[in-house]
């Protein structure tokens, strides 16, 4: 499968995003720059990677939001095209309008760098389909702002459709409703602050990152 | 023509750094603060053919999160 | 000196000249170097370049003695790093830096320029950077300002580092009464670059165009260099303005498009705008390349109006780089500086004159020639006294309770969990870090390989203070057990020299005796300096004329070699049942032990002696048992003595351990040359091989010693309380 890395200016985890997009579906990825307006042909995923696009100035994500490329990912995500944002690229995501909701300030102010235990509150997406529900994996995470907030009535929607796909398994961030990561309702976008792409091989501590992508490789056929 | 653009959070959603403030100024011994807010000014040095309308697309666009924020334009009298 | 044309005809008075920070006597050697009077420019770059900081007057003689050679040396002090071979035609990149002043003055935008500080002089080599590391030292915690200069060096540091996206992986904190005025930030940077493309600082090329990338020049820092070179007074709080902002996004622009360009072969020179900025790296590219200069300083980028030629050279902004490009490369470089939304400008050429010169709106502002600016520079032998041997300790104190004293010593502010810390660093970017915060050292992979780089920051301060030669000899000593204990095989250090006023004999004196220590020792460790910095004046004078200088802090940055990353040792015990003994003899040397200070509240008695031959042979055999997979844990004995290190295994495995009868002051003294290990009952050590002691067994969820169980969680939640209750969070 073809998968593609967005490249923004102050990205720093699109190296260790494309190492885990190589492990998984065998190829290296496209690393596609923000200023392109055109994806590569028949790209089956796209990744959003963490870091600090523009700084995190103005609010995070927000600057690259606007990047020409987030046109052309939106039109992909449009035709179910698979879209992966993992912390800034999850900040990205939200504030493009392809996820509800936004990232505020962690509740404790400080920048958190650790591992967390999360839940799998569904597995029934592609991109969880490596785990089972309810099972408990291990991520870390690293963000400053990470603090999920939508209105109650956002919230009780994505919970009630079951678009929830992590819930942090301990107080992290202040996060509403102890959410990590979110998918849309079609399903083919995720937004995830912590890093499963940190979490990849033994030498990390631990292997629970690399079977998210196995499973969506695999999902996604 | 000098515009500024007052970004804060909407009421209810949480601002940490306001309660950090509020904290650090009650233990500096100040009394009398009964809430803290932090927000961002943004300054626009804008051509007189600028409306209202494109400074408030503006906001909507990019200098403001409409999920999370209110802004409010304040425009230098010419 | 609102324009040009008052500053090139303003007149030099001597209260101008000591306003720079320069001596009568300095002053004079500029009035042979030019043969005339300088002008304000001039004044002001020979301030800078001759200012402590820039010139090391003080102490440049005594660090020609340090060991800086090695096979294993690939470039040694100099440049902006030291260059080490790492195999395989790869280089390790590294240096550690001081950035004390300014941190003191703005905690946040002071360890965060740091940050960027060292970033630059590591990947203006030709490395991608991999690792930060820093060496801190704050003021006693109950002291008013220490929990906000906690906070903010902290989160300085984390927010430069975070978002550049270079793992912070580990570091070093003290805390004592001499640094509550002083304190001391020091960062360290870790990259690695092909041999082959590794770019030096020296210009050559008559005509080739001299290019200025980064960000604009604004009026931040004006001064900063003679700052960082002045006695702290009481008015150093309102010096504020001079503080520089960082940015970390333009550092990574910068970081990814220098990489870029250097990818090419269009790169002759290149240097970082340090401290001193424009004036530095022009004038140290212009002299290590015996050439000359010529800078047309309409041309700088500047960030605010009717910037002057004075303020353009003496500007500490950051994110800025200087290069001495091929010619006919700038519009291909151009380009990629572009890409990255960077300015890009041919500021000047090369000359074959042996002289600077700046030209501004028309005329020559400065013409200095760099022979004598850089021959005539003072180079003092200050006057130093040895510090005075202290008398061996009489009466050692009895303790009634060890597990009384280990809970104690466990949340004092020297042994306290660091985690608060290390939490808000990103230690995890990259994907590379094998071996996180909160070891003997870190590890990181060389990315694509089974090699791992150790690296660790140490330095005992209080032991520097009771005996300098020790002292010295001491950080190098740890810092060779650190990266033996994970499996490192040690290659070279840099180091960052944090001393008082150097003009005092008695404070030269702890400068030379430290040197004299880390000399024998890097000799007998093989472990060259390759790098490093001097902070002298980290000294506070109050309105009594009381003057306190910091501790002697040699602080110590080293890095060792991992061939198989998977044979890496860790503290953390590894199950039940496993010996536990240490390796090397333990004498019941307590004096300068922490056990002393924070139980008995005293400060006194020689350090532990250190014998290198036992440092080298114990290292050796630990090394060899890693290697040989005959042990399962291993961690180096230093601060707070084994007891202390015993239960950092116990609450890094959370596991405990049963151990046999022990006094205190077997259970606390500090002495050197021991690691603690675990092996399987199936597998014991050879005895004639390793000089080894058993003294426990691994189980259970307690350390029990002498009959008496301190549960883990009592332990840990000790440990973890210093920093909750120090910053409330």
């Amino acid at each position: 499968m073809k998968s593609a890395v967005i490249v923004f200016p102050g990205s720093n985890c699109d190296r260790d995003m494309a190492v885990a997009l190589e492990q998984a579906t065998g190829a290296k990825p496209h690393m596609v720059w923000h200023r392109e307006t055109e994806l590569p042909d028949g790209i089956g995923l796209i990744a959003l990677p963490g870091g600090f696009s523009y700084g995190d100035y103005l609010r995070s994500g927000a600057i690259g939001a606007n990047s020409p490329i987030m046109r052309e990912v939106k039109a992909a995500a449009d035709r179910g095209v698979a879209v992966l944002g993992v912390c800034n690229g999850f900040q990205l995501l939200t504030e493009a309008g392809l996820l509800p909701g936004a990232l505020l300030r962690n509740a404790g102010i400080d920048f958190i760098c650790r591992d967390v235990a999360l839940k799998v509150a569904s597995s029934q997406t592609a991109f969880t389909s490596g785990y089972q529900s309810d099972e408990t994996i291990t991520i870390p995470v690293a963000h400053h702002d990470g603090n999920y907030f939508a209105d109650n009535d956002t919230l009780d929607r994505i919970e009630g459709e079951g678009h929830v796909a992590f819930r942090y398994d301990e107080s992290v961030n202040g996060s509403a409703r102890n959410i990590a990561g979110i998918v849309n309702a079609a399903g083919n976008v995720l937004g995830m602050m912590p890093h499963p792409e940190r979490m990849i091989e033994p030498a990390h501590g631990g292997s629970d990152g690399k079977r998210l992508f196995d499973g969506l490789v695999q999902a996604l056929g | 023509m000098k515009t500024r653009i007052h970004v804060t959070l909407k009421n209810g959603v949480l601002d940490p750094q306001g309660k950090a403030i509020h904290h650090a100024l009650e233990s500096l011994g100040f009394e009398g603060v009964n809430d803290v807010r932090q927000g961002k000014l943004i300054e626009l040095d804008l051509d007189d053919s600028v409306s209202d309308a494109d400074i408030e697309a503006m906001c909507r666009k990019l200098l403001a999160n409409m999920v999370i924020e209110n802004f409010e334009i304040e425009r230098e009298a010419a | 000196m609102s324009d040009t044309a008052s500053e090139s005809q303003q007149s030099i008075t001597p209260e101008i000249v000591a306003e720079h920070g320069l001596a009568p006597d300095e002053y004079d050697r500029i009035l042979s170097a030019l043969g005339r009077e300088p002008n304000i420019v001039e004044l002001g770059i020979f301030s800078v370049m001759w200012s402590e900081h820039c010139s090391y007057k003080s102490s440049r003689r005594h660090l020609k003695k340090l060991p800086t050679e090695g096979p294993q040396v690939i470039c040694g002090p100099g440049e902006n790093a030291g260059v080490v071979d790492i195999g395989d035609g790869q280089a390790a990149i590294f240096k550690m830096e001081s950035h004390n002043h300014p941190s003191f003055i703005e905690p946040y935008q002071g360890a965060a320029t740091g940050v960027g500080g060292i970033l630059r002089d590591v990947f203006t080599m030709g490395a991608r950077p991999v690792a930060n590391m820093n060496a801190l030292r704050f003021g006693r915690p109950d002291h008013p300002k220490t929990r906000h200069l906690v906070s903010g060096v902290v989160a300085g540091i984390g927010g430069y580092g975070n978002c550049v996206g270079v793992p912070t992986v580990g570091g070093e904190v003290n805390f004592h009464s001499a640094y509550d005025t002083n304190i001391l930030v020091n960062a360290m940077t870790v990259g690695i670059a092909d041999t082959d493309k590794i770019f030096y600082s020296a210009a050559s090329g008559v005509g080739n165009p001299i290019v200025y990338v980064g960000s604009k020049t604004g009026r931040d820092g004006i001064h900063g260099a003679t700052m960082a070179s002045a006695e702290f007074d009481e008015d150093s709080e309102d010096k504020r303005p001079t503080v520089q902002v960082g940015d970390p996004f333009t550092e990574k622009l910068l970081i990814e498009a220098c990489l870029e360009l250097m990818a090419s072969d269009a790169i002759v020179a290149i240097q970082d705008m340090g401290a001193a900025g424009l004036t530095s790296s022009s004038v140290e590219m212009a002299t290590n390349g015996e050439v000359g200069i010529i800078l047309d300083m309409d041309k700088v980028p500047c960030r605010e109006e009717g910037m002057t030629p004075y303020e353009m050279m003496l500007s500490e902004s950051q994110e800025r780089m200087l290069m001495v490009l091929e010619p006919g490369r700038e519009d291909m470089a151009r380009a990629i500086f572009e890409k990255w939304e960077l300015d890009f400008a041919v500021i000047g050429e090369v000359t074959d004159t042996r002289h600077m010169i700046l030209t501004f709106e028309g005329e020559t502002v400065c013409d200095i020639p760099l022979g004598p600016l850089a021959a005539d520079a003072p180079n003092y032998d200050r006057p130093h006294v040895p510090t005075p041997k202290a008398a061996p300790l009489t009466d050692i104190p009895e303790s009634t309770d060890i597990g009384a004293d280990l809970l104690t010593l466990m949340a004092s502010p020297d042994l306290a969990s660091r985690r608060w810390i290390w939490e808000q660093y990103d230690h995890m970017v990259m994907a590379d870090t094998i071996q996180r915060p909160g070891g003997d050292a870190a590890v990181v992979r060389v990315h694509g390989t089974s090699k791992g780089l150790a690296i660790s920051t140490d330095c005992t301060p209080r032991y520097c203070k009771a005996d300098p030669v020790e002292g010295g000899k001491q950080a190098i000593a740890e810092c060779y057990r650190n990266l033996s204990a994970v499996g490192a095989k040690p290659l070279a250090t840099t180091d960052c020299m944090n001393f008082g006023n150097p003009e005092k004999p008695e404070i030269m004196g702890q400068f030379v005796g430290c040197i004299e220590g880390m000399t024998e020792a890097c000799a007998a460790l093989d472990m060259p300096i390759v790098s490093g910095n001097v902070s002298l004046y980290n000294e506070t004078t109050d309105s009594d004329g009381k003057a306190t200088p910091v501790l002697p802090t040699p602080a110590i940055g080293g890095i060792g070699l991992l061939h198989d990353i998977e044979k890496m040792a860790t503290v953390a015990f590894k199950a039940e049942g496993e010996c536990l003994a240490v390796i090397g003899a333990s004498y019941p040397d307590i004096g300068q032990s922490l056990w002393l200070r924070e139980i008995h509240g005293r400060e006194d008695g020689p350090p532990p002696r250190v014998d290198l031959k036992d440092e080298k042979l114990h290292g050796d055999i630990v090394r060899r048992l890693i290697d040989e997979g005959a042990v399962t844990a291993v961690h180096d004995i230093s601060d707070g003595g084994l007891l202390v290190a015993v239960t950092e295994m116990a609450l890094a495995g959370n596991i405990g351990i049963e151990l046999d009868a022990m006094d205190a002051a077997f259970a606390f003294n500090e002495c050197q040359a021991r690691y603690l290990v675990t092996y399987r009952t199936d597998a014991p050590l050879d005895r004639n091989a390793v000089p080894f002691e058993k003294i426990g067994t691994v189980g259970g969820d307690a350390v029990r010693v002498n009959g008496a169980d301190i549960p883990l969680a009592d332990l840990r939640a000790a440990n973890e309380s210093f920093f909750e209750n120090l910053m409330g969070r």
